[in-house]
């Protein structure tokens, strides 16, 4: 294992530092920020100094604290809403697979309906419908996702549930859910793992873009999205404290899909 | 004679898991102008590789790390890529063991055949397009004047495999390279390329190697062969020398595998009933019917082998009576009992009774599972064995298989040989205390040696607790092993049937005679022979 | 008839159905809206007589199948309804905006298809090099970042730093070409950016998997240039896979025009969405959900067309 790890690039390394990071900062957010998520502590877009490192935002309130509260706040609900998705998705795709027939056609046709509308598009008539709170927020994506998550899981099943060691199983008369449990899962498990990284930013990247939007997460909850929102004014003056939050997105999908890339690339065994 | 082509010492290194490793340990190999020379080896042989490397040539992730191969005095290995591109196709060329694969999906047949000519300015495209036309004839393709001006998946596999010979002529080459050209294709379809082959390096007088692992198959091709193990020469010699008189033991071993034979069993008692009885069968995908009123029975503690080309329906058979596929009319009964149609509504007496071993042991094989767990689960959901007994009985099986348990128990099938995943396949449907097994071209995939040792274990495993088999196969000399009584199968019918002796001496039904007589053998005039046969009876 | 026909119209069967089984969804997603519309509009103080009398305005006392069909065969028509904000015809509302959003797309890809199939394949060629894995890095991330973070970078630096571009692009019907080229520059670049990473990868790996082929051997065996393996024998089959790969791209183009166009204040599809569903104007909502998804589907089936139309397998058959 360690000799796999030794082996990764450059790029996989800075990934692995990166995410130990943003780790550290969502759990200890309150040991670490100087100020609390909410609390108005200067005039407005106070500039950066030794009292306020970051400067302050558009209500006074202290720019880098927030910026760590939003760690936990905007990580944790990307996290939730793709175990969400892959929880839903996953287990439709794998019965899909396995069973096949009417509940596959009902499945798929249905699915291929939902991809048939762009997924922020989709996001956004749904949340029109549900309103915008945190949990709603969570529901849509988490459905919208679990569609992506379906097809892969079907697909990769699909190729599983072909092979003799699956007929043998059926030949044998097991039920169902064994054949799925100990046959299939097994086997799909890593591409799935892989797919939980990309998805992840995908997830991340739309929940973030809605915030901006000021449709998903809502204030005064810290949040990467809404920072650059409602700081975006300060861009054209030359001041680059609004890029901080939207830095802070990028980074952390970056180094996710650093590690993903070199997963992919060790388990496929390909040469390039 | 001069040597065309001069290999010396030749090493290669592939590349697995970021480390590069040898693969081919100094080989040395001479053909002279004119000469076949047959590589011969099981698969790991590297004979592929340095039939490639004949070319100066490698397959991505593989290295010439050593030695010189000289063809015509220009050193291949150290060469440029013009003058190398200058000498491939047109002075030396290749027939790859996949025609279909190697024919480019989007172009014409003929543009593909007048690239070579063209390229290498040795005709114009008009002239090689009649020659091909010629050459088309000669290899008797099926209508030689418009076959040409079709796209390659348009074309059978075997007319595709003759295709690409006359591809590699279209130069007139001193040295064909011929990779397994005929390993992917039936029987009776390979005699026709073999005689194609044949004919036009003969009538062309151009060196070649042949590359296979069928015996009998190069000693109709080839002048001299070379024996090949794990990238190490064993031996080599004349084709008469080597099939009469192998100097090595590993060569000897390879030529003994044919003589394994079972003990032939008592004659079935009167009346007894058979413990499956398959009548008059008919199924379908879809619209398609695949099998058409098929009956035979397999009585207890006999093998019945059912054998046919592919697409005769053999491994169809083998879904209906397991209930994978279920039958359109007729019926299968076991014990003199109805099976019903599908496995699904079939009880557990019929299903732990019924076992069948399938034909890739890699995919039939849970590679996320370890030997004990795949052995031990039909026990344990069959006999209800509690887990302590269960794994005294998967070590009990896999003794029996020649598998040391401590061994081999804890295993994921990854690390297994061939051979080895196959004996496991066998352990899990004995492992479910059956009485008839059915064997789906277990041995079709594995070397002749390792094939072998499979056979002579399901015959000890059959005595010893007198199983029936139900055992399907293309290859004849399989049957002639294992098998008390032969079933033919064609284009989902049943030809003819009967006892092993009666089936394999004729006459018989002319397609039985015909498959068997298209089984190549050791005795290089078997070609000659059996063409000049062939033409005479039609012609009579 | 001939099997193309016939799988091409079974493609265009199926894009027709997926996009009546849509609009079948966009309409009763809002039905299942608490209350409704007429609700929705006066707010939780109107007196029920109020509401009674706007819900008989909008026909909403009607079953909601039959208020499907007419909003559906009003669809047919080109009606799209009204605005709830303003009360103006939405078909008016959408032409213009859309109209924009088109120039804005098409602006982009022009930047980004060309850029990214060149890198795609000079990358795929030269595997493993220098080149092949900065513009792997570059590309991988590229695609990870948020439109937006790319979008206020080019304002920070070309136009708040070097003042190059307008950072808000205001355009109109009467803007001239090479005015609307100066000032949509931003947005397009911004929205090329993203594209050509994502294509690029794509490109790239169609490439090398062609590349793998036992047909690509056999023809370097026949002794062909590498020039001529790749225009003779890799680019026809590789024709397929790319114009899949442009076209999906395309399809993300135009849902990616939303953030861009909310961050330059670019009149377009994109702001017009986001600003109905804040003031929860529901059949704006539907219309340009109905609008992107028919983007979106007729897209994706020209690429399926176009990929079954380059198919020798399909062209010639058997």
């Amino acid at each position: 294992m360690w000799e796999e790890f030794k082996k990764a690039p450059l790029s996989a390394w800075f990934g692995m530092l990166m995410i130990l990071c943003y780790l550290v900062l969502m759990v200890f957010a309150d040991l670490i920020a100087p100020y609390s998520e909410t609390e108005v502590v200067s005039f407005q877009y106070a500039p950066w100094s030794s009292e306020f490192l970051l400067g302050t935002d558009n209500l006074g309130r202290d720019m880098l604290s927030r910026l760590i509260f939003a760690a936990r706040n905007t990580v944790g609900i990307a996290i939730l809403t793709t175990i969400l998705a892959f929880t839903l998705g996953g287990a439709l795709g794998l019965l899909a697979a396995t069973i096949g027939g009417w509940l596959d056609q009902i499945l798929s046709r249905l699915v291929e309906m939902l991809m048939g509308v762009p997924a922020l598009i989709l996001a956004l008539l749904l949340l029109t419908v549900f309103g915008t709170g945190v949990v709603s927020l969570i529901c849509v994506i988490a459905v919208i996702d679990a569609t992506r998550v379906y097809r892969l899981t079907r697909s990769v099943a699909m190729n599983v549930v072909v092979m003799e060691f699956v007929d043998a199983a059926r030949l044998r008369g097991e039920r169902m859910g064994w054949i799925m449990r100990r046959e299939i899962l097994p086997n799909i498990m890593p591409p799935l793992v892989a797919e939980f990284g990309l998805r992840f930013c995908f997830v991340f990247l739309t929940i973030s873009a809605l915030s901006f939007l000021g449709l998903g997460v809502q204030p005064p909850t810290a949040d990467w999205g809404s920072m650059v929102r409602d700081n975006a004014t300060l861009i054209s003056f030359g001041d680059i404290t609004p890029l901080l939050p939207a830095a802070a997105i990028g980074l952390l999908t970056i180094s996710i899909n650093f590690i993903v890339d070199w997963m992919l690339h060790r388990t496929s065994g390909l040469k390039d | 004679m001069e040597n065309l082509l001069s290999i010396k010492d030749l090493k290669i290194e592939g590349l697995s898991d970021g480390k590069w490793s040898e693969i081919v340990h100094g080989i040395s190999l001479d053909v002279k102008p004119g000469e076949v020379v047959g590589l011969i080896g099981e698969s790991g042989a590297g004979k592929s590789t340095i039939g490639l490397a004949a070319m100066g040539y490698t397959r991505d992730g593989c290295r010439i790390s050593g030695g010189s191969v000289n063809f015509d005095g220009k050193e291949l290995t150290k060469i440029d890529r013009k003058p190398h591109q200058d000498l491939l196709g047109r002075r030396i060329a290749y027939v790859a063991q996949s025609a279909a694969a190697s024919f480019n999906p989007a172009h014409k047949i003929i543009d593909q055949y007048t690239e070579g000519p063209a390229i290498h300015k040795v005709m114009a495209r008009k002239q090689a397009q009649l020659e091909a036309i010629e050459l088309f004839e000669t290899l008797q393709l099926p209508n030689p004047a418009t076959i040409g001006f079709r796209y390659p998946h348009q074309v059978s596999g075997g007319q595709l495999q003759r295709a690409i010979t006359a591809m590699a002529m279209s130069c007139k080459p001193d040295l064909i390279i011929f990779d397994e050209p005929t390993t992917a294709l039936d029987v009776t379809t390979q005699i026709e390329v073999l005689a194609a082959i044949r004919d036009v390096v003969t009538m062309l007088n151009t060196a070649a190697i042949y590359i296979t692992h069928d015996l009998a198959v190069v000693a109709q091709m080839a002048d001299r062969i070379k024996v090949l193990r794990r990238g190490h020469e064993v031996e080599e010699a004349e084709t008469k020398t080597m099939l009469n008189a192998p100097k090595e033991e590993y060569t000897k071993s390879l030529w003994a595998v044919r003589a394994f034979k079972t003990p032939a069993k008592p004659k079935i008692t009167e009346g007894a009933y058979p413990i499956l009885s398959v009548q008059n069968v008919t199924a379908a995908y879809g619209t398609e019917i695949v099998l058409d009123d098929v009956s035979f029975d397999i009585h207890k503690g006999r093998t019945v082998a059912v054998v046919g080309e592919s697409g005769s329906g053999k491994s169809t058979t083998a879904k209906v009576i397991t209930g994978l596929l279920p039958q359109k009319h007729g019926k299968v009964l076991y014990e003199g009992a109805l099976l019903e149609a599908s496995f699904k509504t079939r009880n557990q007496h019929h299903l732990k009774n019924i076992q069948m071993i399938f034909q890739m042991a890699d995919t039939a094989l849970n590679p996320r599972q370890t030997i004990g767990e795949i052995i031990q689960r039909p026990i344990e959901f069959y006999l209800h064995l509690s887990p302590k007994a269960a794994k005294e009985r998967a070590c009990d099986i896999l003794n029996e298989l020649e598998l040391e348990p401590s061994q081999y128990l804890h295993r994921s099938p990854s690390e297994l040989s061939g051979g080895q995943k196959q004996r496991v396949g066998i352990g899990r449907a004995l492992a479910a205390e059956p009485q008839l097994i059915i064997c789906d071209e277990v041995t079709s995939a594995l070397d002749q040696l390792v094939a072998e040792g499979i056979l002579k274990l399901l015959d000890k495993v059959q005595q010893t607790f007198g199983l029936s088999y139900m055992f399907i196969t293309h290859d004849l000399e399989t049957v002639r092993a294992i098998s008390d009584e032969v079933v033919i199968m064609q284009r989902g019918k049943v030809v003819e049937q009967g006892a092993t002796t009666s089936i394999f001496s004729p006459p018989n039904h002319p397609y039985t005679d015909l498959l068997l007589s298209s089984v190549p053998k050791m005795n290089p005039d078997w070609l000659t022979q059996l063409l000049k046969q062939r033409a005479q009876s039609t012609a009579g | 008839m001939h099997l193309l026909v016939t799988l091409i119209l079974q493609r265009i069967g199926l894009g027709v159905v997926t996009l009546f089984g849509i609009s079948l969804m966009i309409f009763f997603a809002m039905e299942i809206l608490p209350g409704d519309l007429a609700q929705e509009t006066l707010g939780q103080s109107a007196t029920p007589e109020a509401v009674a009398a706007l819900r008989a305005e909008l026909g909403l006392d009607q079953p909601a199948i039959t208020r499907f069909f007419q909003w559906f065969s009003g669809i047919l028509h080109g009606d799209l309804g009204t605005s709830l904000a303003n009360k103006r015809d939405i078909s008016e509302l959408l032409v213009s905006r859309f109209k924009n959003t088109l120039a804005l797309a098409s602006y982009s890809a022009v930047i980004a298809v060309p850029v990214a199939v060149t890198l795609g394949l000079l990358a795929a060629l030269y595997r493993g090099s220098i080149f092949d894995r900065t513009v792997n890095v570059l590309s991988l991330s590229a695609v990870s970042l948020p439109e937006f973070f790319i979008a206020y970078l080019l304002i920070f630096f070309l136009s708040a730093k070097f003042g190059l571009f307008p950072s808000i692009s205001n355009v109109s019907a009467d803007t001239s070409f090479s005015e609307y080229m100066h000032r949509a520059f931003l947005p397009a670049l911004t929205m090329a950016l993203v594209v050509t990473a994502h294509m690029m990868r794509m490109t790239r790996a169609a490439i090398i998997n062609l590349l793998a082929s036992p047909y690509i051997a056999m023809a370097r065996l026949k002794g062909a240039s590498p020039m001529r393996i790749i225009l003779i024998h890799a680019l026809p089959n590789a024709l397929a896979p790319i114009i899949n790969v442009v076209s999906l791209n395309l399809a993300y183009l135009i849902t990616g025009v939303v953030l861009v166009e909310i961050v330059f204040v670019y009149p377009g599809l994109g702001q017009l969405i986001v600003d109905s569903v804040s003031k929860r104007d529901i059949p704006v909502v539907q219309a340009t959900c109905l609008v992107f998804a028919t983007v979106y589907i007729t897209l994706n089936l020209t690429a399926d067309v176009l990929s079954i139309a380059t198919n020798p397998r399909l062209m010639h058959r058997k």
